[in-house]
């Protein structure tokens, strides 16, 4: 049985999904022990999150 | 502007993003309404060579057509919205699905001032008169006042919380034109796709890759010795090690501006088919239900999109400072 290429680009949505909510679950806890390094934190948060994000849209564009 | 305005703004630009959308409706009431919403959400995303306001309210923009070594101008009008050809100097142009086709075979070059065009000089307009306002109110006092208060702590962002940490001390000068230009270029062109004039450019992704195109040419162009040190005779490696590096460090360069690209264009083109749909239950639903419903979505997706405009400019210019300054960042090796 063939599997169709939209259950691939599920995966990877699934997939992005997890790793977005990761980095943004990671990023509030560590904002909450250091408050002073909000800023950074949010700067490499934000460059990580674009970084899969790419990565899922461009799996969705191969479909 | 207050916190009301801006609701009161967003209200505004959703009914009228549903206006537009009800005048397509009403156009061709034959077909089936799915098929009919897919068609109105693809043709929103292209490009198109006259600015549709209304069903009532058009522009006819230039066509510029290099054919064969000869220059055709005409203007839009003559195509009737695509029904009918127009012959100029005995060459038979007509549009197909927003291309331009000559009748005999021949292939013109388009070079017309399309609803695209259009809108990035509007922006280049505005932001020049913003700029050299903003110039301008230094000149007299070390205070701004006006557009340079309002533009002051964006630039300030931009040089100190992006150019600085990311390029360095030493050289961020050299690009700290080029990241408020294009952080300025991005948000306002996003910005205008959420009015209800109906323009996407960022969603054309032949703007994106331009864009990525100059950060590429850029990064190349102003490179050190380092730089290409690191990518071609990765230092530190045993030797076989660096024959495996090297393709994939060169592989990386380009694919680098290439995830610009499609991360901007990706990113906008997916909110605005997103809100396009939720309009469109309106019309599947047809029901007060489905109409509240589809209503709320929208406008919080509106403010979503708001967000989004702002940090994909943000995203953007922030990559492309982090290159740069891989470019320029000098590396001691004892």
């Amino acid at each position: 049985m063939e599997i169709p290429a939209i259950v691939g680009g599920g995966l990877v949505v699934i997939g992005a999904g997890i790793g977005i909510g990761r980095i943004g679950g990671s990023a509030l806890e560590a904002m909450a022990r250091q408050p002073e390094l909000t800023g950074k934190i949010q700067t490499v948060m934000l460059i990580a999150a674009a970084l899969i994000e790419g990565i899922g849209f461009a799996a969705l564009f191969a479909l | 502007m207050n916190i009301k305005t801006i609701i009161f703004t967003i209200v505004i630009s959703v009914f009228s993003s549903l206006n537009i959308l009800a005048e397509e409706h009403m156009n061709h009431g034959d077909k089936d309404i799915k098929t009919e919403i897919k068609e109105t959400i693809a043709h929103h995303l292209m490009d198109s060579h006259d600015f549709v306001l209304t069903h009532d309210i058009s522009f006819s923009l230039p066509i510029i057509l290099y054919t064969d070594g000869n220059l055709d101008i005409f203007s839009s009008s003559n195509f009737h919205h695509g029904t009918t050809p127009h012959t100029v100097n005995g060459r038979t142009y007509s549009l197909d699905h927003g291309h331009i086709i000559e009748a005999s075979g021949l292939h013109p070059i388009d070079f017309s001032i399309t609803k695209n065009v259009t809108f990035i000089m509007i922006v280049f307009l505005i932001m020049l008169i913003m700029f050299t306002r903003m110039a301008k109110s230094y000149k007299k006092n070390a205070l701004p006042n006006g557009m340079g208060r309002l533009l002051e702590p964006i630039v300030l962002y931009i040089r100190d919380d992006i150019a600085i940490p990311n390029i360095g001390e030493k050289h961020y000068k050299k690009y700290m034109s080029y990241l408020l230009t294009v952080f300025f270029f991005i948000w306002i062109i996003n910005l205008f796709g959420l009015t209800p004039l109906g323009v996407n450019v960022t969603n054309n992704i032949a703007v994106t890759f331009s864009l990525a195109l100059i950060t590429y040419v850029l990064t190349t162009v102003t490179a050190n010795k380092s730089y290409w040190g690191h990518i071609f005779w990765m230092p530190g490696v045993p030797i076989p090690m660096k024959f495996i590096l090297a393709p994939i460090e060169l592989l990386g360069t380009i694919i680098k501006p290439f995830s610009l690209m499609i991360r901007l264009y990706a990113n906008i083109t997916a909110g605005h088919v997103v809100l396009m749909s939720i309009l469109g239950m309106i019309f599947i639903f047809k029901g007060w239900v489905g109409s509240s419903l589809s209503f709320g979505l929208a406008f919080a997706l509106s403010l979503l999109e708001l967000l989004v405009a702002a940090l994909q400019a943000y995203i953007f210019t922030m990559l492309s400072a982090l290159y740069f300054g891989a470019a320029v960042e000098e590396h001691h090796h004892e």
